[in-house]
This record gives structure tokens, C-alpha cells and sequence, in this order.
């Protein structure tokens, strides 16, 4: 199986089994999910690739839910429609139904614990770096000429410097895109 | 009982279908409708919020458990987080049918040429934001000595970074060693 060739199938199994990993080794949610996500998801299964990832992120960040749970609906239901998004959806979500019972029966007594709060700290830690990584991978991967640079840049800042909410972010993005890819490039054609 | 699990229902079934962004922008109405119910006070809210971010998992995922488990057990717990789910099961479902068909439309291509390098920079924000509050020390508890950034944490990112990078090393990996050193160099 080439790299790049996207796998159209998994059994319902497979699905559960690689998003139950990937939630159950997520500290923090969101973007921190990326390095688990590439790895279970792009490297070891091919269901989707290092470029594809960004659009399917973009799309389960502007639609209602958890951004982690939409990401694994979106995947699931294309390889293995209504179905496999659930499962995958279910995959996601059992490790937090597992643990956080667990800690909420024993709730005094773990919050308590010096020896979990200095293992946190840092896995904490680990996922700084492991995100930046990520963060790295992904630029390099996915700015392919000069308005990427701009637009990528400009997110940056905008959503590391002000309050913009990263759905405008997105939509911005979304817009310079039409404006540059689809409209640019038809001036281009007709001049 | 049966109130308290159709109002696990429809609380977090709303909870889901009227944030978006997840994480964080979810714990605003998640407090409200915790509020409005009595599914647990401001202190454990705080305290779950706590566990939330230092446990595996999304944080709104914890956060319905949590409430959910407090409220009616074990039921309790997978209606609640069930019902955060849900929304997004009905609205993704169709919309991604409609992407992967018609993704190919130059219009569409487009505007996913233009997303992607947005999302890149979403995530190298994120990334600084994650090193912000995961290396400074908290200011009300260091005593303005030094460096404001906690060296081993440092080392440990910084060592994270290079094994992923250099030697493409497994993120799960990363994490075990990392809690485990974690557990060594905290203890001093």
C-alpha cells in the first residue's frame, strides 16, 4: 500500500479500536489530539493523509460538538458510513466514560495524590512539545506557495495576539482562498 | 430519577448542538444548564475542570461524565455524554456525505486551499498557547526569582520535540516516559 494511497475501508473494529487509543492518550483535547491522530490515523492506517487532515479539522471546528468527537464522525462515517461513525464516535468517548468514573467514585482521594499531580505535570509537558511538532509537520506539508505563507501567518497571529474566535479565523481563510484560488486564478485565465 | 435522566438528556443534548469550537467554549453554557439543574456545585465544577484537562479525553466529554455519574451513576453517565455526542452524529453525518461529494468543485477546492494554511496557524498558536500555561511557572506561586519558565518542563518538551521530529518516536511512547519522568523530577 503506497503512502499516499487513502484506504476507502476499515471494519467497524479497527475504528473503535484506533480512536479508542487516541482518546484514551489525549491530555488536553483539541489540538492536542494532532500527534495521535497522524500517527494512528495517517501513519499506521492511511484512512487520510497529512494535507487532508487540515480540511477535515477545519470542518469539525465550525460544526456544532467536540471538536475530537466530530473529527472521528467525519472519518468514520467515510469509511464505513452512518455506522462507522458512531463506532468511531463511541471509540473516541469510551476512555473518558472509563476514567472519569473511576476518578469521580474516588474523587478525594486521587485529587489528593502528589505522586498523579507530579506525573501530570509532566505529561503535560510532553504534549508541548508534541503539538509544536505537529505544528511543524504540518506547515512544512501544507504551505506550497505565497498566499499559504500570508494566510497562515496572518491565522497565526491573529489567533495567538486577539480574541478572534478560530471559526472567523477559518472563514477568513475560507474567503482568501476563494479570492486567490478561484476568482485569481480566472482573471488569470482570461488575461 | 426519570426527570433527572430526560434532563441529563435534553441539557447536554443543547450543550452539544450550541457550541461550537469544543473544548473551552462549551464549559460557559455546560455551567449554566449545571446551574439550572443542581448536577453539582461551583466547587466540584472547578474541580472537574481540573481533572478534565489533566485526564485523557476532551475536556467537555470529562466534563458530561463527570455530571452525569454525579447525577445518576453509571446510566447517568453515558446518557449525559451521549447526548453531548448526538448532535454532532445528525449534523456531521450529511454534511461530510455533502463534502466528500462535491469536494472536487473548484469552488470548494478554493476554499480549502485557502483553510488549510489557516488551520496550520490555528495549530502554531495552539501549540504556544499549550507551552504557555504547561511551562511558566503559575506567577502567585513562584517568588520572582529566576526564570519565569520551569526548566524541566522545558527539557521534557524540548526532548518530546526532538524525539518526534529526529526519530519519528510513538506519541503514546512520548507520553508514558514522560509521566513517569514527570513523577522523578516533580518529586524534588
Amino acid at each position: 500500500m503506497q503512502q499516499n494511497q487513502k484506504q476507502r475501508k476499515a471494519t467497524l473494529w479497527e475504528l473503535f479500536s484506533a480512536w479508542f487509543k487516541i482518546g484514551l492518550f489525549t491530555f488536553g483535547g483539541g489540538y492536542a489530539m494532532l500527534p495521535l491522530i497522524e500517527r494512528e490515523v495517517i501513519d499506521k492506517k492511511g484512512w487520510t493523509d497529512k494535507e487532508e487532515i487540515l480540511s477535515i479539522y477545519a470542518l469539525a471546528q465550525s460544526v456544532p460538538g467536540v471538536i475530537a468527537v466530530n473529527t472521528s464522525i467525519i472519518l468514520g462515517n467515510r469509511l464505513a458510513g452512518v455506522k462507522g461513525a458512531a463506532v468511531a464516535a463511541a471509540g473516541v468517548i469510551a476512555p473518558s466514560l472509563i476514567i472519569i468514573m473511576i476518578i469521580a467514585a474516588n474523587f478525594d482521594y486521587i485529587m489528593n495524590s502528589v505522586y498523579v499531580l507530579q506525573a501530570f505535570s509532566g505529561i503535560r509537558a510532553a504534549v508541548v512539545g508534541l503539538v509544536a511538532a505537529a505544528a511543524v509537520r504540518i506547515a512544512l506539508g501544507s504551505l506550497k506557495d505565497k498566499p499559504a505563507y500570508i494566510i497562515a501567518i496572518a491565522a497565526f497571529v491573529l489567533s495567538a495576539f486577539t480574541d478572534l474566535h478560530a471559526i472567523a479565523i477559518i472563514l477568513g481563510g475560507a474567503l482568501a482562498g476563494l479570492a486567490v484560488y478561484y476568482f485569481g486564478a480566472r482573471r488569470g485565465a482570461e488575461d | 430519577m426519570l426527570t433527572a435522566l430526560f434532563h441529563l438528556f435534553t441539557g447536554f443534548f443543547k450543550i452539544g448542538m450550541f457550541t461550537i469550537g469544543g473544548g473551552y467554549a462549551m464549559l460557559p453554557l455546560m455551567q449554566e444548564e449545571i446551574a439550572r439543574y443542581g448536577w453539582m456545585t461551583a466547587a466540584e465544577f472547578i474541580d472537574i475542570i481540573a481533572i478534565a484537562e489533566m485526564t485523557p479525553g476532551a475536556i467537555a466529554v470529562n466534563a458530561a461524565t463527570f455530571a452525569g455519574f454525579r447525577t445518576a451513576g453509571v446510566i447517568g453517565a453515558l446518557l449525559a455524554t451521549a447526548s453531548l455526542a448526538l448532535p454532532s452524529l445528525l449534523i456531521l453525518v450529511p454534511l461530510s456525505n455533502f463534502w466528500e461529494i462535491h469536494r472536487d468543485h473548484p469552488i470548494l477546492t478554493a476554499v480549502f486551499r485557502g483553510i488549510k494554511p489557516a488551520v496550520a496557524g490555528l495549530i502554531g498558536a495552539a501549540a504556544i498557547y499549550i507551552g504557555k500555561t504547561a511551562l511558566l511557572y503559575d506567577p502567585l506561586l513562584s517568588k520572582g526569582e529566576g526564570l519565569p519558565i520551569d526548566l524541566r518542563s522545558l527539557l521534557i518538551a524540548a526532548s518530546v520535540f526532538f524525539a518526534v521530529r529526529r526519530f519519528k518516536a510513538d506519541p503514546i511512547k512520548a507520553i508514558i516516559v514522560s509521566g513517569i519522568v514527570g513523577l522523578v523530577v516533580f518529586g524534588f
